[in-house]
């Protein structure tokens, strides 16, 4: 056992410790809040050591976790695991620092005893997820870590919309499940053991049709914790209703664990995938990206837009799987490395900024205590801390240069575009289309978050609330600076950071392709010397320096001017109140219009009058948009089921002389079952 | 590395220098054509001198984003007018990005732009603001569908290694994908440029504007970065367009005279193209806002058309 998996033991002692420590202040919340924090930051501390460790000196080995169990709890830190675990490990510190300060007003009113207890719960779990080598062991800390984040989502289970969102979770998460236990259960049936280890390339040995089955299981398991489209419905409901800091974490890192299990899957238990796999990958993962961002456009709930960012990410993620697979099949290792690399740093990227700008939301729903955009406004004034912290999120999530989106969005055009020469058939048109449908989803995510950031941050307040907001506490700020500061790490660091793929893809698909390509000096290069290259800190360089010098300039000229501070001009209208600016409503009408096949908006006006319908008392406008996945799949399913079940209340009839006869018919089957055997 | 450094400065200083000329020349053709006097080549510099011996009027009701627009903007367009062959066929900053960091750093300008626009608090910067983005998001899976269409024939997103790929093959025009992706990049720069049918950068009607209205409340210096910067893009595409598809007379090998003729072709080649795009405003009338999004659907197919030919040619 090495130092690396000492560290992770360590770790994983100090979330059980904060679990603990939160059950024993349960009566005393301002205890808990410190002691559950003070362990989880430890903890991720080490984690963040740990990962670190197993990265620069891979080949760390398997061991057991002292548990009395029917299976081994085995526990497995290779490179693959590391790199989720230090995105586990940063994004938990970030989180559990920000903590402090969110929880501080809830002292005395909620119970942050049971708080502190399932928040360490999920970080154990997760750090399990991404550690486990073993399948039982997998499923355990995968329920485990499901059944904390339903109680996390449930914490303010007064409100029957965060019951609701809660229970419809915890239903889709355990259909998930199903599906991946049944894809272990067919590979273990056919490898005849129950290890990662024993996995590793048996997938691919499997008959055709199981080997099919299996994958089609695990990707559509795990892309339910994850939220692909379709699986995606409850994702957008679950994290906004949690606490903030517990939103971050969810979209952050947990949905991670369904990327984790794909990865798994895909570059360690299969070999070469036939093509369709890719395909159909690639085509999902495009789905997700466009779907996620075009409903995050209609979204003015700040956190519900958030949420539903995250799909649109995961569908990037997704397609960088996808690319690979069909470079793996196709034969070359290079590019599938490439890909693979772009999907790995996006999903770090992902928890770093999407972390960031859920607990910069925290601060303003906490401060304004309304989730709705419309009601904001002018929050640069009051926030301003806070504000710039939304604003790098915003920028970063936007893939703009040079933050670390730009970096990893880059990555994965590199590796599309090389994909066009990979192959003859008409499947090479799918990489160049999926190239372009990421850039729709990048331009679209950039336009959501003109709005995202422009109307609750920008101009004048729309409301009370939002004109007396106070800034967020030292501690949440010190949070959310840590994790815009990584922003900053990842993207102009990028040539640095890269070679720590060097040991997954050397894992995954037998190639190191840092030395030779990707990370040379300040640029990163894809592929061969002649194919593109980019430098996000040479950028930041020369544009620091061409701004500076601009602002130089200017400002000498404007010594002399006369500089006023006026009312807005506002094309000549006099008195600007918040009534006149733009909303977010409007803000997206114009896509809501051209997008409209895929909206499906409906508004309605009704006017109320005493007297003719031309002079109204009041009119009432109500507008939305169809949610089509829930009103065309999920409730056809949903009513399928019910009527299912009503047809199964006949044999439940409550007549005890039935039920005899149940038992008996059972017995002599079993009987005869164990007879034959 | 000094020589990079010269380059460098080089080309910046053509940029600034030249773009007010080339949006100076359009206006004044489009005049000519209208039967109008026009202002003259020179008032673009005029203006711009104007701009910047004035003083400034700042909304109460704008935060530190207005200040700071202008800067980025500015910036962010001449850091990717740098990043694309000009007179050379190697980019002085070909090392620190290609063809889709020049993408995103104009996202990143417009992207600032646009909260710019949100930050005086007025309906018609909000109103510029939504448009703009609107017609960027349509515009750009376009834009990027013809881009890869030239990069996967040069095998490079590097724009250096595009120009280079292009000059060595004779009549690389003609190429069916070719033809196709230039007249897709045509309307992309039309729309990104804010020129009819798009966006009519002369008008007076607040309504009709994108572009304009999200700058209304700018005024002298910052409005003179501002206006630069969008003359900057406007070369910097136009440049994109012509050195991309038609790459004759840049050079690759360093010399003076070499140069000064590799010159000469640019200003020529960008001439025809203002002609052009002076004869597509002049006998197109504005579309409708939400005509847009069939143009550069358009635009998209054509891309789209470009890549199924490479099947086939």
């Amino acid at each position: 056992m090495g130092a690396p998996d000492a560290l992770l033991a360590a770790a994983l002692g100090a979330f059980l410790t904060g679990a603990v420590a939160g059950l024993a202040a349960w009566k005393r919340p301002a205890a808990a809040r410190v002691a559950a924090m003070a362990c989880a930051i430890l903890g991720c501390v080490l984690l963040v050591a740990a990962s670190v460790g197993a990265l620069a000196f891979p080949g760390g080995g398997t061991w057991s976790l002292p548990l009395v169990t029917l299976f081994p709890c085995t526990v497995r830190l290779d490179a693959l695991s590391a790199w989720f675990t230090l995105t586990l490990g940063v994004l938990g510190l970030a989180v559990s620092v920000y903590s402090f300060g969110y929880l501080r007003p809830m002292v005395g009113e909620r119970n942050l005893g049971a708080l502190g207890f399932f928040y360490n719960c999920l970080l154990l779990g997760v750090a399990l997820v991404f550690t486990a080598a073993n399948a039982f062991f997998f499923l355990t800390a995968w329920e485990w870590m499901a059944v904390s984040a339903f109680c996390l989502v449930a914490f303010e289970h007064e409100k029957a919309k965060t019951r609701r969102a809660a229970i419809i979770y915890l239903i889709m998460s355990h259909a998930g499940t199903v599906m991946i236990m049944a894809a272990f259960l067919l590979l273990a049936a056919f490898t005849g053991g129950t290890d990662f280890a024993g996995f590793h390339l048996a997938a691919s040995n499997l008959p055709a049709a199981a080997q099919a089955a299996v994958f089609v299981l695990f990707f559509a398991g795990f892309g339910v914790k994850a939220g692909i489209v379709p699986l995606h419905i409850w994702l957008p409901d679950a994290h906004p209703v949690a606490p903030s800091n517990v939103s971050a974490l969810m979209s952050g890192i947990v949905i991670k664990s369904g990327i984790y299990g794909m990865a798994r899957v895909f570059f360690d238990f299969y070999g070469p995938p036939p093509l369709w796999s890719g395909t159909v990958v690639l085509a999902v993962g495009v789905v997700t990206a466009v779907v996620g961002v075009l409903y995050a456009l209609q979204e003015h709930d700040l956190k519900r837009l958030l949420a539903y960012h995250s799909i649109e990410n995961i569908g990037i993620i997704v397609m960088g799987f996808g690319a690979a697979l069909m470079f793996r099949t196709l034969g070359y290792p290079n590019l599938a490395a490439l890909a693979i690399v772009g999907a790995l740093y996006h999903t770090m990227n992902h928890a770093i900024f999407k972390g960031l700008l859920f607990l910069a939301a925290g601060s303003v729903v906490q401060s304004v205590g309304t989730r709705n955009m419309e009601e904001m406004g002018g929050l640069i004034r009051r926030m301003p801390g806070t504000a710039l912290y939304f604003l790098v999120g915003a920028v970063a999530i936007s893939g703009l240069p040079p933050l670390n989106g730009f970096v990893s969005e880059w990555l994965t055009y590199q590796a599309l575009l090389a994909g066009f020469g990979t192959t003859h058939s008409l499947t090479r048109l799918m990489f160049p289309i999926a190239g372009a449908l990421l850039a729709l989803t990048a331009a679209l995510a950039a336009a959501c978050f003109v709005k995202a950031f422009g109307i609750p941050f920008l101009a004048l307040p729309r409301g009370e609330a939002a004109a007396t907001a106070k800034e967020a506490a030292l501690s949440m700020r010190t949070g959310m600076a840590i994790l815009a500061a990584s922003c900053f790490v990842l993207g102009l660091g990028a040539t640095w950071v890269l070679p720590a793929f060097d040991p997954i893809t050397q894992q995954a698909v037998g190639v190191r392709i840092s030395p030779a390509s990707i990370a040379q000096g300040v640029a990163l290069q894809a592929g061969t010397a002649q194919s593109g290259k980019v430098s996000p800190a040479g950028i930041a360089l020369v544009f620091l320096v061409l701004a500076g010098t601009a602002a130089l300039l200017v400002r000498r000229r404007l010594r002399h001017a006369n500089v006023t501070t006026a009312p807005a001009w506002d094309c000549g209208l006099p008195g600007l109140t918040s009534d006149n600016e733009y909303t977010a409503t409007a803000f997206s009408k114009p896509l809501r219009l051209i997008f409209s096949a895929f909206y499906r908006p409906r508004r309605e006006i009704r006017p109320e009058y005493e007297v003719s319908p031309y002079y109204p008392s009041a009119i009432r406008f109500e507008s939305g948009i169809e949610p089509t996945f829930e009103k065309h799949f999920y409730m056809p399913l949903k009513d399928w089921v019910f009527g299912q079940a009503r047809k199964m209340r006949a044999i439940q009839a409550g007549s005890i002389h039935a039920y005899l006869a149940y038992i008996f018919v059972t017995l002599i089957l079993l009987l005869l079952f164990g007879v034959r055997q | 590395m000094i020589a990079v450094f010269l380059t460098a400065i080089g080309q910046l200083v053509l940029l600034l220098a030249v773009a007010p000329l080339v949006a100076g020349v359009i206006r004044t053709m489009k005049a000519r054509l209208q039967t109008r006097r026009g202002p003259g080549i020179l008032q673009p510099y005029r203006d711009l001198h104007k701009l910047f011996g004035k003083g400034m009027v700042l909304p109460q009701t704008a935060s530190w984003i207005f200040s700071v627009t202008p800067y980025v903007v500015f910036a962010a367009t001449a850091v990717a007018g740098l990043m694309i062959p000009m007179i050379s066929s190697k980019a002085p900053l070909g090392l620190f990005g290609g063809v889709l960091a020049v993408v995103y750093l104009l996202g990143l300008g417009r992207f600032f732009l646009a909260l710019a626009g949100l930050d005086a608090g007025s309906s018609f910067g909000g109103l510029g603001s939504s448009r703009e983005m609107t017609i960027a998001a349509l515009a750009e899976p376009a834009m990027m569908l013809a881009v890869f269409t030239v990069a996967i024939g040069a095998n490079s997103t590097s724009l250096s290694e595009i120009a280079r790929v292009a000059t060595a093959t004779t009549w690389h025009f003609l190429a069916p994908a070719q033809m196709l992706a230039f007249a897709a990049m045509y309307v992309v720069l039309i729309a990104e440029t804010g020129r009819i049918p798009v966006d009519n950068p002369a008008t007076h009607l607040e309504l009709t504007m994108i572009h304009e209205a999200m700058i209304l409340e700018y005024s002298g210096p910052y409005l003179g970065l501002i206006e630069w910067g969008a003359s900057v893009k406007q070369l910097l595409l136009m440049t994109l367009l012509l050195n991309a598809f038609l790459p004759y007379g840049l050079r690759s090998k360093w010399s003076l005279g070499g140069l000064l003729v590799s010159l000469v072709y640019l200003l020529l080649k960008l001439l025809v193209l203002a002609v052009s795009i002076v004869l597509v405003e002049t006998t197109n009338a504005k579309m409708r806002l939400f005509r847009v999004p069939d143009l550069l659907a358009m635009a998209f197919t054509l891309a789209a058309l470009g890549l199924v030919s490479t099947f086939l040619f």
